[in-house]
């Protein structure tokens, strides 16, 4: 149950948004041209962080607007929320949660 | 046993008022303020139940949440609850209480013959023994059950409510002890909004059950001041009754809090109620609890922790025995002899571990007259069914046995205590660490990782004065971090110091005997797990404490093993040579801290009021016309239409056959609708369908496969062109929301630079849908704006126009394979164009059908229903229909059509089964056989996904996924069931007008 600044919406319950997982994955610009890899690596492959983990969610019961999440697996932080197309804030590596 | 166990004086309770209630269908009463255990105590009853496993006779344990023993089931009827400790049960007059576990009653038990097989029903004993044969597990399983009742559900619906409350507060505080109270105190003088809990019926916590001196006052009078000073302050909220039962991710705490009595309450208030409280920082002021010492034969009745004995005769004027024996390790149980004394109780002697106890507390003891037998133990107990004597031995010098000869003392009761375990299990849900305090034997909260403080004797702070100081400061402290800038300078209140000398660690007391020989040294009363269990799970390799604990079902009950869990650590510690239980780690703590009703967790979402219920504009007439109704996601779709006396299979038939030949109506105003626009918004549906969508002209309509990047089939429906950049997309009933969400995460984070905008539009538009040979000459005598003819309305197209005077888009789609017309109308004109056509359609026979209906349709012309067909694993081709899918350009999921797995030639396909008898009709789900046998194991080649009677075609259909199915078309394959294997055979999924010349009417 943890609270969730949602960057249009401000601080709400977990229980109004949806987790969608790891961010920044981009989809292959050209997808015919992969191996059944790295096409796999793409549609499976997660990171599976333990410790900061940059993540999408969504306000479903909200603005309905997704955005992305800096959350500490290990303790539910909520380090850093920003927008989408917005990139990770680099010192967040250094936060020692 | 003769009454008489209410001391002459002392007590919270009101003498005046005098409660009836009963037990075992006996005739008891209490006084208003007592629990039922203390109401039981008075009355002299001394076994209230059975253990679990070996039937023994148990007794009153403890006072509180930590009672293993004294489980009851309260009230009969639909009210009843099991498993409720009577220790936490208020006492009201006309309660009712029942023991569990045991049959006839608890004095003579049937089952207690289990106990003289105690050698052979070891830790992990059903494990051991119902292996074999797999087959007698149902009759060991039905006799186990039996055996080891545990209290009994009730099977009415439950006439009470519950609710649920929201809260915020600057400082919650958990426990309204000495600690808890200060703190509290603390954090409102500083003006911090508080929120105060407390699982007892009033605050005080410890300090109920004591005589104590604060401030130079009784302690009761103090806490009189204290609770008024609360009262009076508007930000300070006290919860009483209230359990903080878990402690949840960024300060949120769940709290149960019992409002109404268990009988009934005409009073109107929901009987729990369950609070979400969001903290800004929590106070853990929980206390702690008493452990025993474990020493043989210790769950005989009338042993009892120390600590409850005090409270007993201080709080409810109780006396547990007439005497009372003290066996210790620290000082504290010495005030339990020292109240006894003064109450007029006999207490023969005190017996401690230690050597030469020398605190204020034995000095106390000794000028009292109280013997104590110092460096002793008790290494026997007399009496079965309920303590009668001890037998006490000197320890030699390390401690792991005895010397001398024994001295029998007798006694009624041994008081004992083995020091107190911090309550850390709120600590630990909220992710915080624990440290292992090796000279007190006792867990420690240590890093945490929410904002919270852990104060008084949870934070190991067990003296009282001590306990004030630190509440005190940790609650200004609190409202300081939580954003309160005012300070208050008020002191804490005092009390007098108390010395209380270093206590002895002995975590098993031997015997003359080996421990594991004979007696029986209980760690956990309620499961009957005992110091050899343990020791057995970790001889046979259950090394770590989790697995330990589920082999011997240590603190699995329902206290959870509050009283015996460190020493159970601490005995596997010992048998693997780790001497240090902190190194052992704990096992871990788990919401909820003490059981929480289902009604109470459910709240107000019981009922009609679980799920919201989704109506369509048509409702009430479906009502009238007495449907029956079939639930897709929250909406409620009419079924069928049964008349008269009709089941549903005649009802089904009849509405297929009216399809068919005459004209049917449907409500589909279900179906999802997505209106979507924007210049890009070819671009948008040529990446999320399967084809490809430029092409299609303006006013006309396309079938669409929507995939999830694995390539699996998600959804389907069509959509239709109403202008160049507006489009709109239907979906199916139940999957509305998530292809919306769908789309927007695609256009939210993958291509935000596409000019599209998606708006549901669901519930704006009625879908009246008229199908069948007459449908065209019924839809004529409506409109005279649209022209009709196929020439210029063909299938799969749109038309606007004028339906019974309401402005509306008429699609040209069929689910059906008769001609089709789904009319669009905006909501609030569905039940006016609807009942038009259906008093105007009487003399085509028009005829209302529901959702069975339209499958069977549906599946005579084998189309498909994504969630019966698909199941997630299911390709375009595994159901024929690459037609669907574009070569030419790119989509999500088109990749994963081309993997290696994709293109495996023995993928389960779509077919048609036809049985030989033309009334069988196989069950749906039924697994699909190439060789006709019952015996097992045979390979499964697939399985039935949809079949229906079809009433047109006079014989049994079914749809099929088969493995390498299009190659099997002509063969026989097998269905088997309980006690036969049906014959199919494969065919095109197609049964009736395959050539599809029934469409164009
Ligand atoms: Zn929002």
């Amino acid at each position: 149950m943890f609270l969730i600044n949602c960057p249009y919406c401000g601080p709400r319950e977990e229980s109004e948004f949806h987790p969608a997982g790891e961010a920044h994955l981009k989809r292959p610009a050209n997808p015919e041209k992969l191996s059944d890899i790295e096409w796999a690596d793409y549609l499976f492959m997660r990171q599976n962080t333990k410790g900061i983990l940059l993540e999408r969610w969504v306000h479903r019961h909200g603005c309905r607007r997704w955005f992305n999440v800096a959350r500490d697996t290990r303790t539910n932080k909520v380090l850093h929320v920003y927008q989408m197309g917005d990139s990770p804030p680099t010192q967040l590596k250094h936060i020692k949660p | 046993m003769s009454a008489g166990y209410r001391l002459q004086k002392g007590g919270l309770i009101d003498r005046k008022t005098r409660l009836n209630f009963t037990f075992n269908g006996q005739a008891m009463s209490g006084y208003e303020g007592d629990t039922l255990a203390s109401a039981l105590l008075a009355s002299g009853t001394r076994i209230i139940g059975r253990s679990f496993k070996y039937h023994r006779p148990r007794g009153i344990f403890a006072t509180g949440v930590e009672e293993p023993n004294a489980l009851v089931q309260l009230e009969r009827g639909p009210r009843t609850l099991p498993n409720q400790q009577a220790t936490r049960i208020s006492l009201y007059d006309g309660l009712i209480a029942d023991s569990i576990n045991c049959w006839p009653s608890p004095d003579y038990d049937a089952m207690s013959i289990l106990g003289l097989f105690y050698r052979l029903i070891p830790a992990g004993f059903y494990y051991k023994t119902f292996m074999r044969p797999a087959t007698a597990w149902r009759f060991y399983e039905y006799f186990i059950r039996h055996a080891a009742g545990l209290g009994c559900a009730p099977t009415e619906p439950d006439p009470d409510h519950y609710d649920k409350m929201n809260a915020h507060c600057d400082v919650l505080i958990v426990g309204a002890g000495p600690a808890g109270l200060t703190a509290a105190l603390g954090a409102t003088r500083s003006g911090a909004r508080v929120i105060l809990v407390d699982e007892q019926d009033q605050i005080g916590g410890w300090l109920l059950n004591e005589n104590r001196i604060i401030n130079g006052q009784p302690s009761k009078e103090w806490l009189n001041a204290a609770f008024l000073e609360l009262n009076d302050t508007a930000d300070a909220q006290i919860l009483t009754k209230t359990t903080a039962f878990g402690y949840f991710d960024h300060n949120f705490i769940a709290l149960c809090e019992h409002r109404g009595p268990t009988q009934v309450n005409g009073n109107g208030l929901s009987r729990q109620r369950i609070w979400r409280v969001r903290a800004k920082q929590v106070v853990l002021a929980t206390g702690a609890i008493e452990r025993p010492l474990v020493f043989a034969d210790n769950d005989r009745p009338g042993v009892m922790l120390s600590g409850a004995v005090r409270a007993y005769a201080h709080r409810y004027g109780v006396a547990a025995g007439r005497r009372v024996l003290i066996f210790t390790n620290n000082d504290d149980a010495y005030r339990t002899g020292l109240a006894l004394k003064e109450a007029g109780v006999a207490v023969p002697a005190i017996v401690d571990l230690r050597h030469d106890p020398s605190g204020e507390l034995a000095v106390a003891a000794v000028r009292a007259g109280i013997e104590i037998l110092d460096g002793s133990a008790v290494t026997r107990v007399l009496g079965s069914r309920g303590v009668t004597g001890v037998d006490i031995m000197n320890l030699n010098n390390t401690g792991d046995g005895v010397i001398g000869a024994p001295r029998r003392i007798s006694c009624d009761v041994i008081a004992t205590s083995g020091g107190w375990n911090p309550t850390i299990h709120l600590h630990s849900h909220s992710g915080g660490k624990t440290i292992f305090d090796k000279r007190r034997g006792i867990f420690l909260p240590s890093k945490t990782t929410e904002a919270n403080f852990s104060v008084g004797a949870a934070n190991g702070t067990f003296s009282l004065s001590d306990c004030l100081k630190a509440g005190m400061k940790i609650g200004k402290q609190a409202a300081r971090n939580a954003g309160i800038s005012s300070h208050n300078r008020r002191k804490a209140p005092v009390s007098i110091k108390e010395e209380e000398a270093d206590s002895r660690l002995l975590w098993i007391v031997p015997t003359a005997c080996p421990t594991s020989h004979k007696s029986r040294h209980f760690l956990d009363q309620a499961n009957d797990v005992t110091v050899s269990d343990i020791q057995l799970a970790a001889r046979e390799g259950y090394a770590s404490i989790e697995h330990a604990k589920r082999y011997t079902t240590l603190g699995m009950a329902p206290d959870q093993g509050k009283t015996g869990n460190t020493h159970g650590l601490a005995v596997l510690s010992q048998v693997l040579g780790t001497e240090d239980p902190g190194e052992t780690g704990t096992t871990t703590f788990r919401p909820p801290y003490t059981p929480v009703t289902i009604g109470a967790l459910a709240g107000r979402d019981v009922g009609p009021l679980m799920d919201p219920i989704r109506m369509t504009p048509m409702h009430h007439w479906h009502e009238l016309a007495g449907c029956a109704w079939e639930d897709v996601g929250q909406w409620k779709r009419p079924w069928y239409y049964p008349q008269n006396s009709e089941d549903g299979l005649k009802a089904v038939h009849r509405e297929c056959l009216a399809v068919r030949n005459a004209v049917g109506i449907l409500d589909a105003s279900t179906l999802g609708k997505i209106d979507i626009r924007g210049p890009d918004a070819v671009i948008l549906l040529n990446k999320v369908y399967t084809n490809s969508w430029e092409s299609l002209k303006i006013n006309r309509c396309r079938y669409g496969l929507m995939l999830s990047e694995d390539g699996m089939i998600f959804d389907d429906g069509v959509t239709t062109r109403l202008a160049k950049d507006h489009f709109l997309m239907t979906t199916t009933s139940g999957n509305a929301a998530q292809v919306l969400e769908w789309l927007e995460e695609w256009l939210q984070t993958e291509w935000p630079d596409l000019r599209v905008y998606c708006t549901s539009v669901t519930e704006q538009w009625a879908n009246i849908t008229i199908c069948g040979p007459s449908a065209r000459a019924l839809l004529l005598e409506f409109t005279d704006d649209i022209d009709l003819t196929n020439e210029s309305f063909p299938s799969m197209s749109m038309r606007e126009g004028t339906i019974a005077g309401v402005n509306a888009r008429v699609f040209r789609i069929s689910y059906t394979g008769e001609i089709s017309y789904e009319i669009n109308v905006p909501a609030s004109y569905g039940m006016h164009v609807w009942t038009a056509l259906i008093n105007a359609g009487k003399k085509y026979g028009i005829t209302p059908f529901g959702t069975e209906t339209m499958h069977v349709l549906r599946a005579e012309k084998g189309y498909i229903v994504v969630g019966q067909e698909t199941d997630g694993t299911v390709i375009p081709s595994d159901l024929g229909m690459n037609w669907a899918v574009s070569e030419k350009k790119d989509f999500i999921g088109k990749r994963s059509l081309s993997r290696t797995n994709s293109m495996r030639t023995d993928r389960k396909q779509l077919v048609g089964l036809l049985t030989e008898n033309p009334t069988t009709i196989l069950p749906e789900g039924g697994q699909i056989t190439a060789k006709q046998t019952l015996s097992t194991p045979t390979p499964m080649i697939g399985y039935i996904t949809s079949s229906y009677y079809s009433a047109v075609l006079g014989h049994s259909i079914a749809l099929a996924l088969i493995k390498g199915g299009r190659e099997l078309h002509g063969d026989c394959v097998f269905v088997p069931l309980e006690d036969k294997s049906i014959v199919a055979t494969v065919i095109n999924p197609i049964f009736y007008d395959i050539k599809g010349e029934r469409l164009n009417g």
